[in-house]
């Protein structure tokens, strides 16, 4: 029987699609002929907003790229501005930086494997994993007064110090995690269903998935063990003693298998980071960048022209460019900044992982079926606001 | 099968540390760069490292056998394509730049390539894309927000943005922050527009509005048509 071929659209707004997206399948009966993915939506600008505003002020729209990740993204972008302008930042700022990143490392996935088990059919595990990912939005709103857009990094150090008894609460999660992630991982890796919809799809090879620039654990689900934090490291991750996960496969399962033990090595780092968090100041004493004491700003004239400076015109870097990368949850993010000199970049560039992930689902895509589309979408774990921008 | 990054580096060698006290200008740079001398001679220009990484100017008509020759030459393995990019200066007498940044894995080893692209000048530059995939998605977008053609390029269109946008280019100097056109244009617009008329190439069969493309778009499905005719 001759079959005709039928163009579908998956998304936008689909549960499935996880944000904007919307992919415009061509099927042969279930199989997957053509996916041609199709993104810009939000259109928000990002990157055109950043040459009007001050370093400083591009703070809280870096919350809103991968608002999965927003404390780390504050992190690496306030990373980026200190080396434009040759910042070394305090080390209990340093250490408090880590905690924050490897926290939104786990919630983000966290809400990964949730929502994912939600997409292949499993509701239970998207109910735990958001009950811890609630107790460290606790913890983010403790400690610099938001959840979600936590705005929380500053040129040179932190808008906040951390609440008494805010370690307290935080071991707390450390203790409840792991037996979160062992009740998760006993209910799904070994279950029929999840290894019959996962196991086999979307494989990518080492030498395609560096091809196509994955990066993250899409990259070292297939075999290859870059990470940005050991290859090229930042704050100090270079002193802390943990694991590259790596897959074999390259497959939908080996990418769920390496988040789930990301997450047990990010807890690993953060029981680290608090045996050796030390005390002293949170932000560097450089007036070119930290706002004086609200005492002084009030009391001295050479404090209240820093701020009146700082507030009106922005610090002003010298004129330069660089590039720092950070190991973000969906893989390597980085901010490439470009200075004249004045207090506005002529160029903020987001490196997006998920956009480069993403471009590489029509080649795990085709080939396999309808329903499978589903699961490789899931496995990219893909935020729009990042891929759009 | 597991790919470590660093495995071209002499056993022995330590890990990598986190970098500190950079200074602003000068310090080592990277071997490639004399390398790339040797090898593709004037077609490389000067060469600066700021804050650590180094950037090499090169000619943009070249920069395909370039990256090419950096990805496959055993002493270099530059196998990961990190970015592409492109940088408008406020001082409009400065030429528009584009940027790549490349990444050895096996050695470990970061490049910022650049090139300028004079005002006036066309503005294109040979694709990366059949040296890297990745580049696939990253040009497209510097298409669609600069309006840099890459030659050669599979699938050059709008990515971001939808085709028929015909405010021009978002991140170019002269484009103003909230657009060409004012705000009751953009609603007259979107409003006149039809929503079939919104899908591209790809989805023409289900679309059915052939006639309300924009005449370049139409221009392009007839040449591609008659090139599958025939």
């Amino acid at each position: 029987m001759g079959s005709e071929r039928m163009l579908i659209n998956i998304g936008p707004q689909h549960p499935a699609t996880h944000g904007v997206l919307r992919l415009v399948l061509e099927l042969d009966g279930e199989t997957v002929i053509r996916c041609v993915p199709h993104i810009g939506y939000l259109h928000c600008g990002f990157e055109k907003i950043g040459e009007y505003r001050q370093y400083n002020q591009i703070i809280p729209w870096t919350d809103r790229e991968d608002y999965l990740n927003s404390m780390g993204n504050n992190i690496a972008y306030a990373l980026g501005a200190e080396r434009l302008f040759g910042i070394e930042i305090t080390p209990r700022c340093t250490v408090l930086r880590v905690i924050a990143m490897e926290l939104s490392r786990i919630i983000s996935h966290l809400v990964w494997l949730g929502t994912t088990a939600v997409d292949l059919g499993a509701f239970t595990p998207f109910l735990w994993t958001f009950q811890e990912r609630e107790t460290v939005y606790n913890l983010f709103e403790s400690w610099v007064g938001a959840r979600l857009t936590t705005s929380a990094s500053r040129i040179g150090g932190m808008a906040a110090d951390l609440p008494p008894g805010w370690v307290d609460g935080l071991k707390g999660f450390l203790r409840s995690l792991p037996k979160t992630l062992d009740e998760t991982d006993r209910m799904l890796t070994r279950n029929g269903i999840w290894v019959g919809r996962t196991v086999g799809l979307g494989v990518m090879t080492a030498p395609e998935a560096i091809n196509y620039g994955l990066s993250g654990p899409m990259l070292r689900a297939s075999g290859v063990a870059y990470d940005v934090r050991k290859d090229f490291p930042y704050l100090d991750y270079d002193t802390y003693d943990w694991d590259i996960v790596v897959g074999s496969r390259g497959d939908v399962y080996d990418r769920y298998l390496v988040r789930l033990e990301e997450m047990r090595q990010s807890v690993r780092i953060i029981e680290q980071a608090l045996e050796r968090l030390p005390d002293g100041p949170l932000n560097i004493d450089d007036p070119r960048v930290i706002l004086p004491a609200k005492s002084k700003a009030t009391s001295e004239m050479e404090s209240m022209i820093h701020h009146f400076k700082l507030v009106m015109e922005g610090p002003r870097p010298p004129v330069g460019e660089c590039y720092v990368p950070t190991e973000s949850p969906k893989g390597e993010k980085g901010y490439y900044l470009v200075s004249d000199g004045t207090s506005k970049p002529v160029r903020w560039r987001i490196r997006p992982p998920a956009f480069v992930n993403l471009s590489a689902i029509s080649k795990m895509a085709e080939g396999h079926l309808l329903s499978d589309v589903i699961a490789i979408n899931a496995s990219i774990d893909i935020v729009m606001g990042e891929i759009d921008r | 099968m597991t790919v470590l990054p660093g495995a071209a580096l002499p056993s022995g060698t330590p890990d990598p540390v986190t970098p500190r006290g950079l200074p602003h200008r000068g310090g080592d740079a990277n071997p490639s760069v004399e390398a790339l001398r040797a090898r593709f001679g004037g077609a490389i220009g000067r060469h600066e490292v700021m804050w650590g990484e180094t950037t090499v100017w090169v000619e943009p008509a070249r920069i395909r056998e370039i990256v090419l020759w950096l990805r496959d030459d055993p002493t270099q393995q530059y196998d990961y394509l990190v970015d592409v990019t492109a940088v408008e200066h406020r001082d409009a007498g400065r030429p528009l730049e584009m940027v790549w940044h490349v990444r050895s894995l096996p050695y470990r080893r970061f490049l910022r390539l650049k090139a300028a692209l004079p005002d006036g000048a066309d503005l294109e530059v040979p694709s990366i894309e059949p040296v890297y995939k990745s580049a696939n998605w990253l040009e497209r977008e510097v298409w669609d927000m600069f309006g840099i053609r890459f030659a050669g390029h599979s699938d050059l269109r709008r990515i971001l943005l939808w085709e028929s946008y015909a405010e021009g280019y978002p991140l170019r100097k002269d484009f103003p922050l909230r657009g060409r056109f004012s705000r009751s244009e953009q609603l007259s617009q979107a409003l006149a527009a039809n929503p079939e008329a919104r899908y591209s190439m790809e989805e023409l069969t289900v679309a059915d509005a052939f006639h309300e493309l924009p005449a370049d778009m139409r221009a392009r499905l007839l040449a591609e048509h008659d090139e599958v005719g025939a």
